[in-house]
């Protein structure tokens, strides 16, 4: 029989692993272009919106709508790369932030014109509601499903980027791009793919995110927020940092809301500043 | 260096001097201020509103236009502002321009104190810093519910009438006369500081933060310095708010103002004095126009703008009209 305060720390790791999902991309793509990209949760926007359709429109498995949000977000992330983000790449950090809030703010109000303001609720399949209970705790099977995928995407990740010759380009490109360049890695097609592949698992992560804090078109600013959180707090292109990051702010925010419910989110503002006065450059990063 | 004959040279103090000289064009701005009391006597409030955000955009440029420091929680200090004017209208007294010194008091001590946290982040870090600490504020206020009344706004602010005399009217007109006096007089003060050898110092910093040092400016005294100044400024602002709509709602410290501000400085064009008027003008007349079509499309609009400004105006309207306005002469 464990205490209950494990039932709460799981909440938080099951929330934390879908924040990880959401913000694992914009980290990779953050170190390895320092590219502010803040439409990154229009990206998620749009594989939830994927997943509502596919599922209310198409009648289609909530499983099988799954890739086909990562592929939606994966391409319209390389069309959008291609034709604006490109140029970029050597503006400064005000120009970047502006230009990709500009497309989050207009993805909102398409959003609206399309779906509506309200909250678009899913149905997952029946066996994945209701929760089993382990030692006493009652844990929700979907939670369990989520930290599952957190883990499976954790691992594809660290396999790939450490055994792999894209991997090894990219993590050449984070480290040293001018070096990289000059030992002839290309490093705008690494980018671009890397990019797509980071959209996709923020387009992922939103279609997994409905179940759990709904879906409407304020999301592609609400988590925007927490995205930062977790890519400042983890450190620029790590994604151990990323995960450890994704835990520690699920699980204070979970606990927070649990313990402390009339200090809202503060305590997640606090743990950041806290870190980042400490260690400025994030928990893993290395500028 | 436009001119081809003998070199000259430019001494700094000769540059400041011929920078603080007004120009026609500024006075003809200043007195197109005063037309809205005739040409539009039913858009007085949506002026004062204009005149407050213009201020607040003021204070942004200072430090994001000038010394290059990205501030995503800028709305802390316009909300500090805000609130204690409001609460010292509330327990003290509304004598209005002893509530605007108060609140830039206020203001201005906490941004001194956090300007030392400021001052030793660059990039990134430092975005995510002034937005973590902006959030904090905000979730702060809610929480204080006694004192700033949370979600339900800070009721029962009663202002004295402006030096004894003129009355808060409902159609604005005491309001827009007190807050665009405020703002020119805040104004001579930022223009008279950037013409400095203060504000130079500034712009080299955003130039660059490493090499200032090497010549002699300690870089984070002077962003300590702007940073305090921009919060006082910021401050006003917000206490002018505060006064002018008698209320207060938890919004004066959300995220998207701290946004909207900067949006507006980068669309009038940031580092230039005039830059977050224009663009506060710009974006309030805007945004008054198109809500009144279709408000959830806002949005929609002010993002094609951004996208447009940084694609095509990357110096903001001031800069593209400088831009034409040189391409013009030149012919």
């Amino acid at each position: 029989m464990l205490p209950p305060v494990f039932g709460v720390l799981f909440d938080g790791i099951a929330y934390g692993m879908l924040l990880f999902v959401l913000s694992v991309g914009m980290s990779v793509t953050l170190g390895l272009m320092n590219f502010v990209n803040l439409a990154h949760c229009a990206f998620a926007m749009l594989g939830a919106y994927v997943t509502v359709v596919l599922m209310k429109d198409f009648d289609w498995n909530f499983f099988a709508t799954l890739p086909m949000a990562f592929a939606a977000a994966a391409l319209v992330s390389v069309a959008v790369e291609r034709t604006l983000y490109r140029r970029l790449y050597r503006a400064s950090d005000l120009d970047q932030v502006l230009l990709t809030i500009g497309l989050a703010f207009m993805s909102i109000a398409i959003a609206a014109w399309f779906f509506g303001t309200t909250q678009q609720p899913i149905a997952v399949p029946s066996y994945m509601r209701g929760s089993i209970s382990v030692l006493g705790l009652n844990l929700g099977i979907y939670r369990m499903f989520l930290v599952a995928v957190g883990i499976a995407v954790t691992v594809l990740l660290v396999l790939a980027l450490e055994h792999t010759r894209f991997g090894a380009q990219v993590r050449a490109a984070v480290d040293n791009q001018r070096m990289a360049r000059g030992l002839g890695i290309d490093v705008d097609r690494t980018f671009a793919v890397t990019f797509a592949l980071g959209s996709g698992l923020a387009g992922l992560g939103g279609a997994l995110a409905i179940e759990i804090v709904g879906l409407d078109p304020q999301f592609a600013l609400v988590y925007l927020v927490y995205v930062l959180i977790i890519v400042s707090v983890g450190g620029l292109g790590s994604i151990a940092g990323s995960f450890a990051a994704a835990c520690l702010i699920g699980m204070s925010d979970i606990a927070g809301k649990y313990y402390v419910p009339q200090l809202g989110s503060f305590l997640i503002y606090l743990v950041m500043v806290a870190v980042l006065m400490w260690r400025p450059a994030g928990l893993f990063g290395k500028r | 260096m436009t001119t081809l004959d003998a070199p000259r040279t430019v001494t700094p103090q000769g540059y400041l001097l011929r920078q603080s000289r007004w120009r026609p064009i500024e006075v003809a701005f200043w007195l197109a201020t005063l037309l809205p009391f005739w040409l539009f006597p039913t858009y007085l409030s949506l002026a004062s509103q204009i005149a407050i955000t213009g201020l607040f955009a003021l204070s942004l440029d200072l430090i994001l236009g000038y010394a290059g420091i990205v501030s995503l929680g800028h709305a802390a200090f316009f909300g500090i502002g805000a609130y204690t004017a409001g609460i010292f209208s509330k327990f003290v007294w509304g004598e209005p321009f002893s509530g605007l010194v108060v609140a830039a008091a206020v203001a201005g001590v906490v941004g001194y104190a956090s300007s030392f946290i400021i001052s030793r982040f660059r990039h990134l870090t430092l975005i995510m810093i002034t937005l973590g600490l902006g959030l904090l504020l905000k979730e702060a206020a809610n929480s204080a519910h006694w004192l700033t009344g949370g979600s339900d706004g800070l009721q029962g602010i009663d202002i004295w009438p402006v030096l004894g005399v003129f009355n808060f009217d409902l159609y604005g007109r005491t309001a827009y006369g007190y807050a665009l006096g405020v703002l020119f007089v805040v104004f001579l003060f930022a223009r008279r500081l950037i013409n400095s050898p203060f504000g130079l110092a500034l712009r080299g910093i955003r130039e660059n933060f490493v090499r200032m040092p090497a010549i002699g400016a300690d870089s984070h005294a002077h962003i300590r310095k702007v940073y305090t100044i921009a919060a006082i400024i910021a401050g006003i602002a917000g206490g002018l708010l505060a006064q002018t709509t008698q209320t207060v709602a938890l919004e004066v410290l959300s995220f998207e103002r701290s946004a909207d501000v900067v949006v507006m400085l980068v669309l009038g064009g940031a580092g230039r004095l005039y830059g977050g008027l224009i663009g506060a003008m710009v974006y309030m007349i805007a945004r008054d126009q198109f809500s009144g079509i279709a408000p959830q499309y806002w949005y929609f609009w002010i993002g094609a703008l951004l996208v447009i400004v940084v694609m095509l105006l990357p110096n903001g309207i001031l800069g593209g009209l400088s831009a034409l306005l040189k391409r013009w002469r030149r012919r």
